[in-house]
C-alpha cells in the first residue's frame, strides 16, 4: 500500500463506516435487534429457530467472500497487512468468558452489535445495556493484563 | 415475507459487511473487540474503530426513525445484568456472536467453535430458565 494522502484516509473512514452501517442495517432487517426474538432463539420451551438463518446466512457469505478476498490480495486496501487472529489454543479465559457473555445474552438477548444499533434508536432498554455492557468490558481490563 | 427471509436477508447483509472491513481494513468484524479496543489505552489504531462503529450508530438511529418496530430492549434488570456478563464475558473470552460466530467460525477456527458452542449452550441455559421463571 502507498502512502495514504488525505483523500485516501477519508476514503478509508468512509468504508469502515460503510462496513459499519451496512452491518448495522444487517441486524435491524434480520431481527437480532429485538430481545424477544433473540430469546426465542435461545428458550427452548418456545423455540423459534428463524435466527440461525441469520448467523448461517452470514457465516455462509462471509466464508466465500473473506476466501476470495484472502486468496487474491496480499493486503487490505488501507493498510499494510490482514490482522487475522493467530491463537489456536483453548484456554479456561476463552471457555469462561464464552458462558458468561452466553448468559448475558440470553438474559438480556442482546450483544454488543444489536445493543449499540438497538441504542443509537433511543431505546432505553437497549441503552441501559449499551452502558452496562461497557462497564463489563472495563471491569475486564481491570483485572486483566492483557 | 416471513421472518425466516428477513433473517437470512439480513444475515447475508451482515456477512457482505464484515467481508467489506476485511477487505479495505483488514480487520475482523467483531464488534466486542472494535468496542473493547477503543477503552484500551494502548490501541494506537482508533480511527477505523469509531468510523464502523459510527456506521453502527447511523444505522440506528435512521432505522429507529423507519422503523421503530425493529428495535427493543429488554426490562432494566436484565438489561443492566445482561450487558455487564455480555461486555466483561466478551473480553474474557476474546469475542462475541460477530468475531467468533461468523468471522471465527468460517475459518473453522477451534477456538470459535468451541466459543460459539459454549455461549449458545449458557445463552439457551439463561433465556430458557428466564422464560420459565417469568
Amino acid at each position: 500500500m502507498n502512502a495514504c494522502g488525505m483523500r485516501c484516509r477519508v476514503m478509508s473512514l468512509v468504508m469502515a463506516l460503510a462496513s459499519g452501517a451496512l452491518f448495522g442495517a444487517g441486524l435491524l432487517v434480520s431481527g437480532m435487534t429485538q430481545p424477544d426474538k433473540v430469546r426465542g432463539f435461545l428458550d427452548l420451551t418456545a423455540w423459534d429457530p428463524s435466527l440461525a438463518f441469520v448467523m448461517g446466512g452470514a457465516l455462509v457469505t462471509y466464508a466465500v467472500i473473506s476466501r476470495v478476498i484472502l486468496a487474491r490480495r496480499g493486503d487490505p486496501w488501507f493498510d499494510i497487512k490482514f490482522h487475522l487472529p493467530t491463537r489456536r489454543d483453548l484456554d479456561l479465559p476463552l471457555i469462561v468468558g464464552s458462558a458468561l457473555f452466553g448468559v448475558g445474552w440470553g438474559l438480556a438477548g442482546a450483544c454488543p452489535g444489536p445493543g449499540i444499533v438497538a441504542a443509537a434508536s433511543g431505546n432505553g432498554g437497549a441503552l441501559l445495556f449499551v452502558g452496562s455492557m461497557l462497564v463489563g468490558m472495563w471491569m475486564f481490563s481491570r483485572t486483566s493484563r492483557s | 415475507m416471513s421472518s425466516w427471509a428477513y433473517a437470512l436477508a439480513g444475515g447475508v447483509m451482515i456477512g457482505v459487511a464484515a467481508a467489506l472491513l476485511l477487505l479495505t481494513h483488514g480487520r475482523i468484524a467483531g464488534i466486542s473487540g472494535i468496542a473493547g479496543g477503543l477503552l484500551s489505552a494502548t490501541t494506537r489504531d482508533r480511527s477505523w474503530r469509531v468510523a464502523f462503529l459510527g456506521g453502527l450508530l447511523i444505522a440506528g438511529l435512521i432505522g429507529g426513525l423507519l422503523a421503530p418496530a425493529a428495535v427493543g430492549g429488554a426490562s432494566a434488570p436484565l438489561a443492566i445484568a445482561g450487558g455487564l456478563l455480555v461486555g466483561f464475558g466478551a473480553r474474557y473470552g476474546s469475542g462475541c456472536t460477530s468475531g467468533h460466530g461468523v468471522c471465527g467460525l468460517s475459518r473453522l477456527s477451534r477456538r470459535s467453535l468451541v466459543a460459539v458452542a459454549v455461549f449458545m449452550s449458557t445463552g439457551a441455559i439463561a433465556a430458557t430458565l428466564r422464560g420459565v421463571l417469568s
